[in-house]
């Protein structure tokens, strides 16, 4: 394992430590554990808290700001923040309105974050959650957990924080992140895996010539292996996915290409070429695009497309002001 | 068949235990999840040494919901709340005994197992912990009811739950992170029944 660290057990402190120190102006962090507040607490608002492993960066402390998120809580790398530390997130930025959680749909992360509602709740504290699942990879049956969420939680993020800025109720706030949720749809794919620092080596091996389909966030293989094939044949491999899914047609799209860490913007920008034609040719309307390492998984050579079908209030909160680390909407 | 003192004792197994295989559940976690079972729960268990010296003068009930919160604030991931409710629960089950019988310890159990199948929503036959504490649990009942001694009755639970354990080899995952691979979680077993494996094979040798 190379990698610019110092000590495999002090990767997650560091790097809140050092993401603070990049954002005064956004950012502060709690005493107790991994825990990024805004720097001016948001006052008679519903309060947003999100969260989960370290390595996802940007996410989560890159979305604390204005418009956005008011808390997160990093875990280690890609395991679920303790509940005692959502807890401590919770009582910092709680306000009378209430505290909204955003929580991804992998069970840790909605264990640890219902047993901090518990004791939140314990402690007269209002506190509602949504789960985010836009991965298409991982199929919703009665008998499984359900999809995992990925990439499409930054806009849940950024939606749910526009109406929140806006003086909305929790009930509001909670009906329009679900409403982003039932919107949104990703799939991804890795041509390399990541280290785990404390692992020390990759979570799998792939051939020169393979590349795993359907990955997560967390480093783990995808649903299936394949042969590598060209950007254009990943692009249209993974919207199939997405546009069976979810009916697209005639509709407005926010495009988010998704880079896990390890994938130059030139590649993104190839794949995001494609998907583009793609969906001009099925008849979906580009609103926005979004091009980037907004939920990342280390250094793991891989991306996911996410499409969000917008109406016009969907529309409006997306493009409300934002200002946050990692983004930034004027 | 137990007390306070003795309870020390096995804690310390358990985490002697967890970490000679901290690498072997980390890669068995490696080929059907994210990789890290291993290495969280070597942090727990390590948080839990730790604390064992304040541990020493208080009763059973208090160590295990002081293990089962020490669990719960460190392990995180879904280890973290499933094995902290597990002995949060053991340690409500245990409320006023001093020493523990074959009875007690079944009652202990019973509680531990139900409160990760309320935690985790989950059932046998989903590849996880459940798979080696639910046969673990029902051969130490069956056991107990014939009148065997603990030890025999705990003998018979390991032997179960590494059955259990061999069990989940065989069956595609439909809980956890393991879920997520579908088919390509089958011919692994599973890192969380092994590491409930490796508890009881602890307590077991604790006992010898």
């Amino acid at each position: 394992m190379k990698k610019f660290i110092n000590d495999a057990g002090l990767v997650e402190s560091q790097m809140v430590e050092g993401m603070v120190k990049a954002y005064p102006k956004h950012l502060r962090k709690l005493d107790c554990g991994n825990v990024v507040v805004r720097a001016r607490k948001k006052e008679g608002k519903v309060a947003l808290i999100s969260g989960g492993g370290s390595g996802h960066e940007p996410a989560h402390g890159g979305y604390v700001g204005t418009g956005m998120l008011d808390c997160a809580v990093a875990g280690a790398v890609f395991t679920s923040p303790t509940p005692d530390q959502i807890f401590e997130g919770i009582k910092a930025v709680a306000t009378d309105k209430g505290v909204l959680m955003v929580v991804k749909n992998y069970t840790g992360d909605v264990m640890n974050f219902e047993m901090a509602a518990e004791m939140a709740r314990d402690e007269g504290i209002l506190v509602d959650h949504v789960v985010t699942n836009d991965d298409v990879a991982v199929q919703d049956s009665l008998y499984t957990t359900g999809r995992r969420g990925v990439a499409g939680t930054v806009f849940v993020h950024k939606i749910a924080g526009a109406k929140a800025e806006q003086g909305a109720s929790l009930e509001e706030v909670k009906a329009i992140g679900q409403r982003v949720i039932d919107n949104v749809r990703t799939m991804g794919a890795a041509l390399a895996p990541c280290t785990v620092p404390a692992a020390g080596r990759p979570g799998f091996e792939l051939a020169d010539d393979e590349m795993e389909i359907g990955i997560g966030i967390h480093g783990e293989p995808g649903t299936r292996r394949g042969k590598l094939c060209a950007a254009d044949e990943i692009a249209v491999m993974l919207l199939d996915r997405v546009l069976a899914d979810l009916d697209y047609s005639g509709r407005k799209v926010a495009v988010m290409v998704n880079g896990a860490g390890g994938t130059p913007l030139m590649e993104l920008f190839i794949v995001n070429n494609a998907v583009h034609d793609i969906l001009t040719e099925r008849g979906i309307g580009v609103y926005r695009t979004y091009v980037g390492n907004y939920m990342t998984s280390i250094e793991m050579a891989g991306l996911s497309v996410s499409l969000l079908r917008l109406d016009d209030e969907l529309r409006e909160l997306l493009d409300a002001r934002a200002d946050t680390p990692a983004f930034i909407e004027a | 068949m137990t007390d306070s003192k003795k309870i020390l004792t096995i804690l310390s197994k358990i985490n002697f235990r967890l970490q000679e295989n901290k690498d072997f559940l980390t890669g068995l976690d490696s080929a059907i999840g994210d990789g890290d079972h291993g290495i969280n729960m070597s942090r727990g268990f390590l948080a839990v040494m730790e604390k064992l010296p304040q541990m020493e003068d208080k009763d059973i009930a208090t160590i295990l919901k002081n293990v089962g919160m020490t669990l719960v604030s460190t392990v995180g991931g879904a280890s973290g709340p499933l094995y902290g409710t597990a002995f949060m629960r053991a340690g409500a089950a245990a409320a006023g005994k001093t020493v523990l019988q074959g009875a007690d310890f079944l009652a202990l159990l019973d509680a531990a197992v139900e409160g990760i199948r309320q935690r985790g929503k989950a059932e046998k036959g989903e590849k996880t912990m459940l798979d080696a504490l639910i046969p673990a649990l029902e051969a130490f009942e069956a056991e107990h009811a014939s009148a065997a001694s603990p030890r025999r009755a705990l003998e018979r639970a390991v032997d179960a739950a590494r059955e259990g354990v061999e069990h989940t080899k065989t069956i595609i995952a439909t809980k956890g992170r393991a879920s997520y691979l579908g088919e390509r979680s089958l011919g692994h077993q599973d890192p969380g029944a092994t590491s409930a494996l490796l508890m009881l094979e602890a307590l077991l040798e604790s006992l010898e």
